[in-house]
């Protein structure tokens, strides 16, 4: 219906764009850089600042000093259960072996035996490597019939003299770890990363059977029973 | 400069390729999926320590090892034990859903009393005690005899103490739910004078004959069965099986000869024809070590079973049944089995033993790859109860079901004679009757009349963990714990060649105010008092199993189970020392006789046999996780598929998928049609353990009960011998 009216100065428009070709050109331009970098401001900074919440450990653990102290490095605390199955964090009852009391002065341990070990209260230790619950993973299969070091997937965790902070995925609920820090996903040592991807690309250089009959492709199964 | 619209999209453009180059669209995608996976009702097992506890299975008489995996104290998986010599690590269907019977919401939480046709719950104090007292007044009318008890089996410390329990009261009428291993151990004791129960040395066959067994589909212990039968296939053996439907076993078998059915005894006396004619038979075996073939001779070698007379019945070439009997006898290893399906109804006797006497013939009894005669265990050793006079007098009455008179003298119990039995009379010959086990309500053939008889009793209680069709029907219902949250003992496992003990302990603490079934008869004899009393000197089931297993019990709750490794065939113990086709006992039977489908042919043309699959269990009520699994050629959304043939179908008119309705002399259903030529002309196969009653959503009004359409068939032994029944089928 707006169809006369339009028509008219239509023409006229014509020449004014080719007045202002450059200037309105420009805008275009700049206007599309500035969409540009907003959004990748979004989503580099802004996004990965609010996917994630930080929380601190319940009790700033010294995984260096322990390390000294214990005669069999990090399967002292983190050990095989008789049936095979791991022990994962240490619970209280172990803790209470050598901190029924404060062996020093340093406050961190005063308050994890004044609010833990006297009442008898489980740390609530936040799990940087838990997976979801599709996934079985079996540390005796990795560790013992592996023969992987512990750092291969976790790091260096046991030179560390304070825990790092936990982030959560907002989203999911897991630890960043498992993405890893890197929000683009990119990932300098084995322990960057702990998604599916990067479980198959071990899987694949060390050729774990179990690939599936029907597809001949690797083998979901391994990991999702 | 001015911003109008085209700014404005530029800007949009640059927002969305700066979004695409930024991870935030890769990132969000990998967190929404894993956020789905965690949605709240999303079933997830709980967070906490994984722990393990071995225990044995009795969904079925398969007596399998199981190692159940829980999480704190839930049960979250049930495994197979590898190191357990029934299954070794293999688990059937029902077994692995087993949880979803523990956790079932249609569990009955408390004992149950049903005031006016309705039930309302009620302490185990006044339950005990008004029962008690019930028994109490019986007892002193002179009547104990007019208690009756079915369990689902005669071994262990549960059932021995449900029949001490009902001999110092004074009735001998404790009843077993019947299976085909009531047929074998007769025929065993006939024929070797050994009782015993009938084990099939599979591992080691190299020949295997079926009569209609449905070797994938529930017979024996399942999982060792299956076991067997792959290995038999990987050794290059044979394996054939005789059915009139294309079954699973059907379908694995390396031959299948699609049979009359009904004629299965006629063809294993063709076969033993063909044998004797052609001195086919094991001679050194028959010579030395069995006695009476004069007698087998007799019989077998009548025109009746020749190869054309047989093969006229059975529907086979006649050539196929003298190739079969060559082929069989000459075999390095060859066992014949039979009962039907998955061996949940006895068949007839004579039967079996046909199929026993073609095993002895070929000398496959009691040695290795042959039909073994496992002994009953004796661990039981309790001293003899003191009996008052009542006791006494009562035992002396004839059983209710007739089991042992002198009509029936070889049979020791007849579950499908109660409902006769109940039916006559003024007042039914059972007063009081307790089911701890087979829901007779549901699995007893001609549904309508058995459940008639059973509403003439005037006092039913059920001791079930569900509310089936006979605790529903019961005046009490009394629940029992699931196998997960108790101690028992399972001495045997179906079919399985060794003597074994199995342990059932509890997983986890009783979810519900329920109590194991022995506990319930200590209870009961304890508020009996006098001689009652004295015969239970155990405060609990649980103490009187670890008593009576005495030095047994430590090696049985370490390791779950005790085999005897060291076991060998006993030497038969037959007044001739020897195996015998024939002797006193054996004379009535001697002419075999073949039990016709009942109803009138004229009128019903077809003939409706019913069927075993693995995913439906008859008795106990069928997991929600097979429901979900069962096939469309046997459940259709609600309604039940019954297969015919192609050729059947098209006389009728009929197509497939079409709704019609089975009609039977016995009663009706709706079904629809599943078209197959895997199974005979003229026949309707149906599936057995639908038509469930109401007390579970995920089972009830789905399908039609095959045993509401059958009628009950009994042979010379009494046991149960149907295995189908005329029909005819029309347009819905
Ligand atoms: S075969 Fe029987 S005993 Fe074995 S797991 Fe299955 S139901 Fe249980």
């Amino acid at each position: 219906m707006e169809e006369p009216k339009s028509s008219a100065p239509s023409s006229r428009s014509e020449s004014e764009t080719d007045e202002k070709g450059d200037g309105a050109g420009a805008a275009i331009i700049l206007f599309f850089i500035l969409g540009l970098a907003a959004s990748l401001l979004v989503g580099w900074i802004a996004f990965p600042a609010l996917l994630y919440s930080e929380k601190r450990q319940p009790v700033d653990f010294n995984h260096a000093l322990h390390n000294e102290i214990v005669d069999h490095g990090c399967a002292s605390c983190h050990f095989f259960r008789e049936d095979g199955s791991f022990s994962g964090a240490p619970k209280l009852a172990q803790c209470i072996e050598c901190h029924r009391e404060a062996n020093s002065d340093d406050p961190e341990e005063i308050r994890f035996v004044e609010e833990y070990v006297k009442p008898g209260r489980e740390v609530p230790w936040l799990v940087y490597a838990r997976q979801p619950d599709c996934v079985f993973f079996s540390h005796a299969a990795h560790v013992r019939m592996g023969g992987i070091d512990c750092a291969v997937c976790h790091g260096p965790i046991g030179e560390s003299t304070s825990l790092k902070p936990y982030q959560v995925n907002r989203i999911t609920g897991y630890s960043r770890d498992i993405w890893g820090w890197n929000i683009a996903g990119i990932k300098r040592n084995t322990w960057d990363r702990m998604k599916m991807d990067d479980c198959a690309e071990c899987h694949a250089q060390a050729r774990v059977p179990g690939g599936s009959v029907q597809t001949q492709k690797d083998g979901c199964f391994v990991c999702h029973k | 400069m001015k911003i109008d619209r085209r700014s404005f999209l530029a800007f949009v453009f640059g927002g969305a390729a700066g979004t695409a180059l930024s991870p935030l669209p890769w990132k969000l995608t990998d967190d929404i999926s894993i956020w789905t996976q965690n949605w709240p009702w999303t079933p997830v097992p709980p967070k906490g320590e994984t722990t393990y506890v071995a225990s044995t299975c009795t969904l079925c008489p398969g007596g399998c090892g199981i190692r159940v995996r829980r999480v704190e104290d839930r049960v979250v998986k049930i495994e197979g034990r590898s190191d357990h010599p029934v299954n070794r690590g293999g688990i059937c269907p029902l077994g692995a859903a087993g949880v979803q019977l523990l956790y079932s919401p249609w569990r009955v939480r408390q004992p149950l009393k049903k005031v006016d046709g309705r039930f309302v719950p009620v302490s185990w104090d006044q339950a005990i005690g008004e029962i008690a007292g019930e028994l109490r007044e019986l007892r002193e009318a002179g009547a104990p005899e007019a208690v009756a008890w079915i369990a689902e089996t005669d071994r262990g410390t549960t059932a021995e103490l449900i029949r001490r329990f009902l001999t110092v009261y004074g009735s001998p009428n404790f009843i077993r739910t019947p299976s085909a291993q009531d047929a074998w151990e007769t025929a065993l004791y006939l024929t070797q004078g050994q009782r015993a129960t009938a084990g099939f040395d599979l591992e080691r066959v190299s020949f295997l004959l079926s009569l209609g067994s449905g070797l994938l589909e529930g017979w024996g212990a399942p999982p060792f069965v299956f076991r067997a039968c792959g290995a038999l296939q990987d050794r290059n053996g044979r394996f054939v099986q005789l059915e009139p439907r294309l079954s699973k076993t059907a379908a694995k078998a390396h031959q299948w000869l699609p049979l009359q059915p009904g004629t299965e005894g006629t063809l294993a006396f063709g076969l033993i024809h063909v044998i004797l004619k052609e001195g086919l038979e094991r001679k050194p075996f028959v010579a030395t070590r069995t006695a009476g073939l004069e007698d087998l001779k007799r019989n077998a070698l009548r025109e009746a079973f020749a190869p054309e007379a047989v093969a006229q019945a059975t529907g086979l070439e006649a050539k196929t049944v003298v190739e079969l009997a060559r082929a069989f006898a000459a075999a390095e290893r060859p066992l014949a089995v039979c009962g039907r399906g998955a061996g949940r109804v006895p068949g007839g006797l004579q039967e079996t033993l046909a199929v026993h006497f073609l095993n002895a013939l070929v000398g496959s009894v009691n040695v290795e790859g042959g039909v073994i005669a496992v002994p009953e265990p004796e661990y039981i050793r309790w001293p003899e109860p003191e009996m008052d006079a009542v006791a006494s007098q009562g035992m002396q009455t004839p059983r209710v079901d007739g089991a042992g008179s002198e009509r029936y003298p070889l049979a020791r119990y007849l579950l499908n004679r109660l409902p006769e039995a109940l039916l006559q009379g003024e007042k039914p010959a059972v007063r009081i009757l307790f089911v701890s086990g087979g829901n007779p309500l549901y699995s007893l053939p001609d549904s309508e009349r058995t459940a008639k008889a059973f509403s003439r009793i005037p006092l039913l209680v059920s001791l079930s963990p569900f509310l089936d069709e006979t605790a529903a029907a019961a005046h009490y219902v009394l629940p029992a714990p699931t196998y997960l949250e108790r101690w028992e003992d399972v001495p045997g496992a179906a079919g399985f060649p060794k003597p074994l003990i199995g342990l059932v302990r509890p997983v986890v603490a009783p979810r519900l105010a329920t109590m194991p079934t022995g506990d319930v008869v200590i209870r009961l004899a304890q508020r009996l008092g006098g001689t009652l009393r004295a015969a239970f000197p155990w405060e609990s089931h649980e103490v009187c199993l670890r008593q009576t297993l005495a030095a047994a019990w430590e090696p049985l709750r370490k390791n779950g189970f005790v085999l005897d490794e060291s076991f060998r065939p006993q030497p038969f113990e037959t007044a001739s020392r020897k195996f015998e086709f024939g002797n006193a006992e054996l004379k009535p039977l001697a002419e075999f006789r073949p039990h016709p489908a009942p109803g009138d042919p004229g009128v019903f043309k077809l003939t409706l046999v019913p069927y075993d699959s693995l995913r439906l269990t008859a008795a106990l009520g069928t997991p929600p996780f097979l429901v979900k699994a069962l096939e469309s050629e046997i459940l259709w959304k609600n309604d039940i598929r019954v297969e015919i043939h192609p050729q059947t179908a098209r006389d009728l008119g009929l197509a497939d998928g079409a709704d019609a309705r089975l009609i039977t002399p016995r009663g009706e259903a709706r079904v629809k049609l599943y078209l197959t030529e895997g199974i005979r002309p003229g026949l309707v196969g149906m599936a057995r353990g639908l038509g469930r009653g109401a007390h579970d959503r995920y089972l009830a009004g789905k399908g039609a009960s095959a045993n509401r359409l059958l009628a009950a068939v009994e042979d010379s032994s009494g046991f149960e011998a149907g295995w189908g029944i005329r029909a005819r089928l029309e347009r819905a």
